[in-house]
């Protein structure tokens, strides 16, 4: 997964300025400013203009005309071995098995994993946020400490907790009477075993936004529940649900954004096997474009990852507006 | 008066640069690959001693970012004047007129003599009959094997044929049981089913590397073979990364039989307990001892250099029989000319005999850029015909499109040029 702190400054602005948006809009008439003071603002933000369009609407410029060529290793040597060849990368994409196969497994991970990543965080950030627990601190340091100690270390960690004849995991399953899983050999099992690691990786970060979210909510409205007799299960689920409505949807937003580009774990882990099993789309990107250097076909299948993103994207905001009204 | 002071310190700045001081040493500057990089720099003070004036410069490069930086160097006009490349790629950095020819420099050398280097290595360096490329080092694959547990199974000679091979096998599965194998043949490893394929002697590509013959009778009886071993029961589905500890399960004979390369000598001899005994031997063949690989790595010179007198030098010098056993006895690196083999060092040690017998019957693989991507189509494919989920017919079928469509591009500029090999 992409790093999650840039994409969370990102959001944030994004959502300061909707509300911003939304709090001027009916009165946009009234305070209209001069000309003048337009082009002192546009002055004003032009090198942040500037080095946005620079560094990133001009790639991506480049990186769509790139996906309508069959730019590869060849034109590396001689440009003129290139070929416009429209949307043929595109059509091919979709003619591929593979990237199908890819698209199944990126949406498993995703749907599976996100929600579990979500819900392991919220259960985490809930038990630290107890009045009960003790070394509070700790803890928090402890399930932080998987999120930033590097993936590679903790693959090779984890592969060996997967190993089929001497992993801890299957050790634990014989225990309890049941067979040896062979995690990463097995194309059933090895998403799952990503998934896994995946969510055991990440849940720290989304526990913090939890934790803040949930000292937020005032305690006033936890009494005043309490005295209208609501149970424990009652109060989460009237109080403080709701109350974290707004950093749900940002972490679930966060989450799913990052699930969607899932690619260190399996190349770490499985290189997209068993039969292909846990190849994502954006492992997929890597092989065609670093790999095998077709950079065409590459950035067709980024531009078709950015579409199912955004669509996925649009398609939770909708689903959490409506649960919020 | 400040600015003239910064002038004159200018001045002074472009003149170092430009002058240098001492002219007439020449720096060549040399990219090594992974272990042989770091090794490389031990040679090389003897190389300076015998030619004052030339300074070697070496830079070492993890394989595993070699290909991209060699790429961007290019792209960027920084490529070195000599380095060591993967044959493997040869083809494509050829197509990409990034290599110098070298035949005339091979012609008129005294070190670097064609006819003594194994043909199959040279062959791998060979593109549209010019030569790119001199061998540095041999990497062919061959067998290792438990001679006690093949012994117990009623072979005392290792298989030389694929029928003694699967007899062996068999008799070996036996003996073990369910849950340990006679063989180990990594699903995610491309050479075990490419060589299998190649040794009936037809060609991975027809048409002058313009399309898959991936169906025709000669790779289709190796690909039967190989996904023979998985559905018999004789190798497990299980990638490289998942057996975590290959010479343990060695040791404790959970594994008989692997197929692998020269480097593996080495790390056998430090990691397996010496009480367990292991030998080597050529790979056998449908009828009689079979082709293997013709891997490695060769010296190339970039055409960009301006330095290719004294680059050529260094290359020569790597050349000689001499320097190749030192760098046998730093690297445990087979070298590819038959007098390097006749050194003490070599002829004596028995596990690389195996390789020697084998360097006489060595095939490159199709000499296409394309060719890295090709064969990992056929792990893959060999994977799902062995998971049982293609039929042999299904997954070759299957291999031949997918290599018919990486190939398009070549068809296409093959067909622009009228004939011959791609070029700039």
């Amino acid at each position: 997964m992409t790093d999650l702190s840039t994409g969370t400054a990102e959001v944030a602005a994004g959502a300061r300025a909707e509300a911003a948006l939304a709090a001027t809009r009916g009165r946009r008439r009234r305070f209209r400013a001069p000309a003048e003071d337009n082009r002192a603002a546009y002055v004003f933000l032009a090198p942040a203009l500037v080095l946005i369009g620079l560094f990133f609407f001009l790639p991506v410029l480049a990186a769509l005309a790139l996906s309508f060529t069959d730019f590869d290793i060849y034109a590396v040597g001689d440009a003129g071995n290139a070929r416009f060849v429209g949307l043929r990368n595109y059509a091919q994409l979709l003619d591929t098995p593979l990237f199908w196969q890819a698209l199944r497994n990126t949406f498993y991970f995703a749907l599976v994993g996100g929600p579990l990543s979500i819900a392991a965080s919220l259960a985490a950030a809930l038990l630290l946020n107890a009045r009960l627990v003790r070394f509070k601190t700790f803890f928090r340091t402890v399930y932080f400490a998987p999120f930033v100690t590097t993936l590679v270390a903790v693959a090779i960690v984890w592969r060996y907790l997967y190993h089929t004849r001497y992993g801890l995991l299957n050790y634990l399953l014989d225990g309890v009477g049941l067979g040896p899983v062979d995690w990463l050999g097995d194309p059933r099992w090895a998403m799952p075993a990503v998934i896994l690691m995946a969510v055991w990786k990440n849940f720290g970060y989304n526990m913090l936004i939890f934790i803040a979210g949930l000292q937020a909510i005032p305690e006033e409205l936890y009494e005043a529940a309490r005295i209208d007799g609501a149970g424990a299960l009652q109060r989460f689920r009237h109080v403080t649900l709701p109350q974290l409505g707004p950093t749900l949807l940002f972490v679930g937003v966060i989450t799913m954004i990052g699930y969607f580009q899932l690619f260190v774990e399996p190349y770490v882990m499985t290189m997209g096997g068993p039969l292909r099993a846990t190849t994502s789309v954006v492992l997929l990107m890597y092989e065609e474009g670093f790999r095998w250097w077709r950079m065409g076909f590459a950035a067709a299948v980024a531009f078709v990852l950015f579409l199912v993103i955004l669509a996925a994207t649009f398609v939770q905001m909708r689903l959490q507006k409506r649960e919020a009204a | 008066m400040r600015t003239a002071g910064a002038a004159a310190a200018l001045l002074l700045l472009l003149a170092g640069c430009g002058g240098g001081g001492e002219e007439d040493e020449v720096v060549v500057r040399f990219w090594g690959m992974g272990r042989e990089g770091e090794v490389v720099g031990e040679l090389v003070p003897e190389f300076e001693r015998q030619n004052p004036g030339i300074r070697v410069d070496v830079q070492q490069i993890p394989w595993s970012a070699a290909h991209e930086k060699l790429l961007t160097a290019y792209v960027g006009e920084a490529t070195p004047d000599v380095a060591q490349l993967g044959n493997t790629w040869v083809p494509e950095f050829e197509a990409l007129g990034a290599l110098e020819p070298l035949d005339a420099r091979v012609a008129a050398s005294q070190a670097v003599r064609r006819e003594d280097y194994f043909p199959g290595i040279w062959d791998t360096n060979v593109v549209g009959g010019r030569t790119y490329g001199i061998p540095w080092y041999v990497d062919t694959r061959v067998l290792f094997y438990r001679p006690d547990l093949l012994a117990a199974a009623g072979h005392p000679r290792p298989p030389q044929t694929w029928e003694e091979w699967r007899d062996a096998l068999r008799r070996l599965k036996a003996r073990m049981g369910p849950d340990r194998w006679p063989i180990l043949l990594p699903t995610n490893e491309w050479p075990q089913p490419v060589i299998l394929g190649m040794q009936s002697g037809e060609e991975l590509l027809r048409e002058g590397g313009r399309y898959g013959n991936f169906r025709g009778p000669g790779f289709r009886r190796g690909f039967e073979f190989y996904v023979g071993l998985f559905r018999e029961g004789l190798a497990p589905t299980v990638s490289a990364s998942e057996i975590s500890n290959r010479y343990q399960e060695f040791e404790r004979g959970n594994i008989a039989m692997f197929i692998t390369g020269p480097w593996e000598i080495g790390e056998f001899s430090s990691r397996v307990a010496p009480s367990v005994p292991w030998a080597t031997a050529p790979l056998p063949g449908p009828d009689g001892p079979g082709v293997s690989l013709a891997g490695g790595s060769s010296l190339v010179l970039f055409r960009g250099s301006r330095r290719k007198d004294a680059a050529w030098k260094l290359v020569e010098f790597l050349s000689r029989p001499e320097q190749q056993v030192r760098f046998y006895q730093l690297t445990g690196d087979l070298p590819p000319r038959r007098s390097a083999w006749r050194a003490p060092a070599l002829a004596e040690n028995r596990h690389a005999a195996a390789f020697r017998a084998q360097l006489d019957r060595v095939r490159p693989l199709p000499m296409v850029p394309e060719s890295e991507q090709i064969v990992s189509k056929v792990f893959e494919q060999g994977e799902r015909a062995a998971r049982g989920q293609a039929t042999v017919d299904e997954a070759l079928a299957t291999l031949d499109r997918e290599v018919d469509r990486i190939l398009e591009k070549r068809r296409w500029l093959l067909a622009r040029r009228g004939e011959g090999e791609p070029r700039r």
